[in-house]
């Protein structure tokens, strides 16, 4: 008697493949969407107004529209300037699948995460850009070591929620042929019309869900244990309610 | 015959207009059709997850917890090709008719089960932001748990709610996109068999992409508007 299910005795590693895949397509881009989305939150907290504007435009713009038109633009509308892309090298690149999502995915979660860092540095009271500069600290020491370390704090709950939606948002890969979980449960599904085996791609997506909320839990806790006036048992708010 | 890519967006046999604008009619359509049932579902969500009937709470936060972290698209699968299948199964049982459930319904059901967790969690901190005494007052009062609901929490609910309601409501016009992958011939359908026809998929998909932002801002100059007017009572 065999204990695992035949459906995943056949696809099983096909659908760990295409885990990895998704699990590749987040990371990556949601490391490069940091990078760029620190520079748009700069530029709509710039007191410049064309900086303003167009980082205003940029976000709105990426978080105003669906992922899938986006990804669409980027994988067809490439193809339209092959040509372009070849004369300057780059068309290996943007040929592959992968690479077109993971190119429309980073300018998209770069429009959350600028959000997101703006709503952590501007979460930190004022009285703290204050008290520095009563201390004769420089704009640029007082944001790098006064704000920034409590900024981060305050933005990573939100940052936690937005991996979880790349996560999700990172399906529609498949729509454009890249293997991600989703490419591979197509495929499988498409060979055997067994419903089935979309429950075990279902289960993988919620375990690693789950696995980053939780991990997330975990960590702030551990990063704002030196805040938490309420920790038992003799927080001074405990004491009193 | 204009041959620009702006005659492309022409209305009539030469261009794509109408077909855009009957994409754009279902996009519309199909959000309408299911923010109720992300509405009323999650209102009715948050009440089970707040109730003391165990099997009730369990059942509805499990239920939240698996839409709230599937993708839009697997859900959207698993409804469509599910739902299709037990159709076929049950219509087999009588006759051999072919049937197959229409790519709309499929995305009423599977994106308004995504709302309808999404907005359990919206009524739940509303909820919870409501004094336990006004129920008290409400209960002094002699008005029963019914007359409580609609005339005392509901529209301080209202309020409190707006705002998450009104983000669940620009995703969901975003999320319509996806049924476009189950061939109903939404926006962006008819966009993808507009650039199949042309072959110029940059331009079509930027105007669908511009499409989607007006909507998208629209919607949130009507959304701060209705913050306003339900916040009026508060304003000091």
């Amino acid at each position: 008697m065999n204990i695992v299910p035949d459906i995943l005795a056949r696809y099983g590693d096909d659908l760990l493949d295409g885990f990895l895949v998704t699990l590749q397509l987040v990371f990556i881009s949601v490391a490069f969407g940091a990078v760029l989305g620190a520079l748009v939150c700069a530029g709509r907290m710039s007191t410049s107004r064309i900086l303003n504007a167009l980082a205003w435009f940029y976000i709105a713009l990426f978080r105003g529209t669906p992922l899938l038109a986006q990804l669409f633009l980027f994988y067809y509308g490439a193809g339209q300037f092959s040509g372009f892309w070849r004369d300057i090298g780059m068309w290996t690149l943007l040929r592959d699948p992968f690479n077109c999502a993971l190119i429309a995915f980073t300018l998209n979660t770069a429009a959350y995460q600028a959000e997101v860092f703006r709503g952590g540095v501007l979460a930190v009271p004022s009285g703290q850009w204050e008290g520095s500069a009563a201390l004769g600290l420089s704009k640029r020491i007082t944001f790098l070591r006064v704000i920034l370390p409590q900024a981060a704090l305050y933005a990573l709950r939100p940052f936690g929620n937005e991996i979880i939606l790349m996560v999700k948002a990172s399906a529609v890969a498949s729509v454009v042929t890249v293997y991600d979980l989703l490419g591979e449960t197509r495929l499988a599904y498409s060979d055997t019309f067994r419903f089935d085996v979309y429950f075990y791609a279902a289960a993988l997506y919620l375990i690693l869900v789950e696995t980053l909320r939780r991990v997330w839990d975990v960590l702030e806790r551990r990063l704002t244990r030196h805040l938490d006036m309420r920790r038992k048992p003799d927080g001074p708010i405990a004491q009193h309610e | 015959m204009d041959d620009s890519l702006l005659g492309l967006l022409s209305f009539g046999p030469n261009g794509w207009g109408d077909q855009l604008a009957a994409g754009l009619k279902i996009t519309i359509l199909l959000a309408l059709a299911t923010a109720p049932i992300g509405l009323v579902g999650g209102f009715l969500l948050a009440l089970a997850r707040r109730s003391d009937h165990t099997v009730l709470r369990v059942s509805a936060t499990g239920f939240t917890t698996v839409f709230k972290g599937l993708p839009e698209l697997i859900t959207l699968f698993m409804v469509y090709y599910g739902f299709s299948m037990a159709l076929a199964w049950f219509v087999g049982l009588f006759s051999d008719a072919y049937v197959e459930i229409s790519a709309f319904f499929a995305g009423m059901v599977a994106l308004g089960a995504v709302s309808a967790s999404f907005a359990s969690e919206v009524f739940m901190a509303a909820l919870s932001g409501i004094a336990r005494g006004q129920y008290e007052a409400a209960g002094a009062l002699g008005l029963g748990r019914w007359a409580t609901l609609r005339k005392v929490v509901i529209p301080q609910l209202v309020r409190l709610a707006l705002p998450g309601l009104g983000n669940l409501w620009l995703v969901l016009l975003k999320d319509t996109a996806l049924v476009s992958v189950i061939a109903l011939p939404d926006l962006l359908r008819q966009t993808s068999v507009a650039v199949g026809a042309t072959k110029e998929p940059f331009f079509f998909y930027l105007v669908a992409i511009g499409i989607y932002f007006v909507m998208s801002l629209v919607s949130m100059t009507i959304l701060s508007l209705l913050e306003k007017r339900y916040g009026r009572a508060y304003v000091r």
